[in-house]
């Protein structure tokens, strides 16, 4: 009897996490869907699900009309140089952190967390300023730099909480076998530390990927990364759903299969330390 | 090579002072003991030696230099800690070679000396192996290969045995032991096990609260504690102690009494009681005696085939040559 009520149960259950998910995802299916409709099918009243005329035209117009490979390229160089810069510096800055607090770290720790509830365009015009006076105005390094700062405080609070799991003992020992503080963290931190920081490595990526505030206004046509690409297919001569959403579609692909293949990992990394 | 001597070394954490102002010698290639109840500071005193805390005042020398702020890495120490601190991602080789890959070996001298090791430690079969496939006493001795093959000035070890069971201990106790006996370098062990303390030191520091309340040979120790605190300490079971009239006899405030050197025995004896449990070990039994009017519970110690039960009554002797007296302050009188 208890058996059948658990089965019945996890049927439930189930079938609730597919709705969720499927709701989660719709919108981005329907971005998909659309953009192999057309123009006039994209607008259609009641609209079309999955039986109207597939093409890829949108693709082929997008395409033509502007450059995504640079787009492409700009993301990634924005995306990977930012999360590397974040994790040059998080590494070593989450390491004092955990191993040697003083009586300010929690109090530091949650100041780092407090700047991310700024607006972020509460600071636009003096950052901007900034990068006119300093030539960084759509540029990529400019970027790279923005996007590391403002995800910084989520690299260091995330590795504190993965170093915060490693015995500090190993560490010692490491120390007493004659390891510097730089082999220290080389050998032994960091390798023992590997999906923590490859979590976080992910997560950031994905942030950096998806930023759109910054690299919509600090960019022109130089550096501009996909959003900007995406972003350029919103306005100018009215709305083109189908080609928006083609545009969409390429931006966010890569990204998607990112997450698609290191799922497990990404679930690990945000729930470490959770369950043991 | 290693020579350890401390001159007046401190150390505090904010306001509390763990370990007041402390002077020790250990000599070179001697065995010795830090043992303590826990929170006594022996640790702390390890770790001061070690380079792992910084002391708050005095000097640490090392084989005549002054390592008291020298990087844990430069004191050419090796220590093996409770936890074996192995690295997890490392297979035994790498581990056992990790101390000289960091001092510059080369490849051919770093193999040489980890098989050595492994051979000495019986290892030789799990080099590849990784720390978690291990059992504990695997994991023990790969701790203790990582610190011998470095060829230290001195081996610190901060409690290793208390993680394995009771079986594995006692043989580990042997081969460090025996470690000791061909090696011949300075080692400093810390544990709460006055067991462990008495059957492998040279010398035993017995500290409370950040203080040595005595050095000496186990035996001097056994025979001579300088107060109640470490006639407490070393021995088991415990030393019997009783107060009023009785020590007064002695000329004492309070007279100690080993378990082992009072004899029980059913008719005659200076002291009485009954017994309220016997724990019958077969080589010795313990007699737990209560109703003495001498202290709650007197302990005794005879041979395995001595059969009194709960409730009977036993008639206790002292051995008066080796009754220890202490004054009020608990320090003993010669």
């Amino acid at each position: 009897m208890a058996r059948a009520v658990s089965n019945r149960r996890r049927a439930i259950n189930t079938a609730l996490a597919w709705a969720v998910g499927l709701l989660i995802f719709f919108p981005i299916l329907w971005t998909i869907l659309t953009s192999f409709k057309t123009e006039g099918q994209a607008i259609a009243d009641p609209p079309v699900f999955l039986f109207f005329d597939w093409t890829l035209e949108n693709y082929a117009i997008v395409q033509e009309r502007s450059n995504y490979m640079r787009f492409l390229m700009n993301s990634i160089i924005i995306a990977g140089g930012s999360t590397l810069l974040g994790i040059i510096v998080g590494v070593p800055a989450a390491w004092s952190m955990a191993f040697v607090p003083s009586r300010r770290t929690k109090d530091i720790l949650m100041w780092m967390l407090s700047t991310k509830m700024l607006p972020a365009v509460g600071v636009l015009y003096p950052i901007y300023l900034l990068f006119i006076q300093l030539g960084l105005l759509d540029s990529r390094l400019g970027l790279v730099i923005v996007l590391m700062l403002i995800n910084l405080p989520i690299i260091i609070w995330m590795l504190y909480t993965y170093f915060k799991e490693i015995p500090g003992e190993i560490l010692e020992a490491a120390r007493m076998d004659g390891a510097s503080l730089g082999k220290e963290i080389l050998y032994i931190l960091t390798p023992m530390a590997i999906p923590g920081i490859a979590s976080t490595i992910l997560l950031n990526i994905i942030l950096a990927w998806n930023e759109a505030f910054w690299t919509l206004n600090l960019t022109a046509a130089k550096a501009g990364p996909l959003t900007a690409f995406i972003a350029s297919y919103s306005s100018p001569e009215g709305l083109f759903y189908a080609k928006l959403s083609a545009a969409s579609t390429m931006a966010i692909a890569p990204i998607l299969i990112l997450g698609w293949f290191s799922q497990k990992q990404l679930v690990r990394g945000l729930t470490f330390g959770a369950v043991k | 090579m290693g020579r350890i001597v401390l001159d007046k070394v401190t150390k505090r954490f904010g306001d509390v002072e763990v370990i007041p102002p402390l002077d020790l010698t250990i000599e070179e290639g001697e065995f010795t003991v830090f043992v303590g109840p826990s929170g006594c500071g022996k640790s702390t005193l390890l770790r001061l030696i070690a380079g792992l805390e910084d002391v708050t005042d005095g000097l640490i020398q090392i084989d005549g230099t002054d390592a008291t702020s020298l990087a844990p890495a430069k004191r050419r120490l090796a220590m093996v800690f409770q936890s074996y601190a192995l690295y997890p991602h490392m297979s035994v080789r790498k581990n056992i070679a990790f101390p000289l890959k960091m001092a510059g070996l080369g490849r051919a001298e770093i193999k040489r000396r980890v098989d050595n090791a492994a051979s000495v430690l019986n290892l030789t079969d799990y080099l590849d192996r990784r720390p978690g496939q291990l059992s504990g006493g695997q994991r023990q001795r790969v701790a203790i290969g990582r610190a011998i093959v470095r060829e230290p000035a001195a081996f610190l070890f901060d409690e290793p045995l208390s993680n394995l069971d009771a079986a594995l201990r006692v043989g580990m106790r042997l081969e460090i032991s025996e470690l000791h006996e061909r090696l011949r370098t300075t080692m400093i062990y810390v544990t709460h096990d006055q067991v462990e303390a008495m059957t492998m030191a040279d010398k035993i520091v017995v500290l409370q609260a950040g203080v040595i309340e005595q050095v000496g040979s186990p035996l001097e120790l056994y025979k001579a504690p300088k107060n109640k605190f470490v006639a407490g300490f070393i021995g088991s079971p415990k030393m019997n102690f009783v107060e009023g009239p009785e020590a007064a006899k002695y000329g004492a405030h309070t007279i100690g009494i080993r378990p082992e050197h009072i004899e029980v025995s059913a008719d005659s004896g200076a002291w009485s009681g009954v017994v309220s449990v016997s724990e019958h070990l077969g080589s010795d039994t313990f007699f737990h005696v209560h109703d003495t009017g001498l202290a709650d519970s007197i302990t005794v110690r005879a041979d395995g085939d001595v059969g009194f039960r709960h409730g009977d009554k036993v008639f206790l002797q002292p051995r008066e040559e080796l009754i220890h007296r202490f004054d009020a302050q608990g320090q003993r009188i010669e």
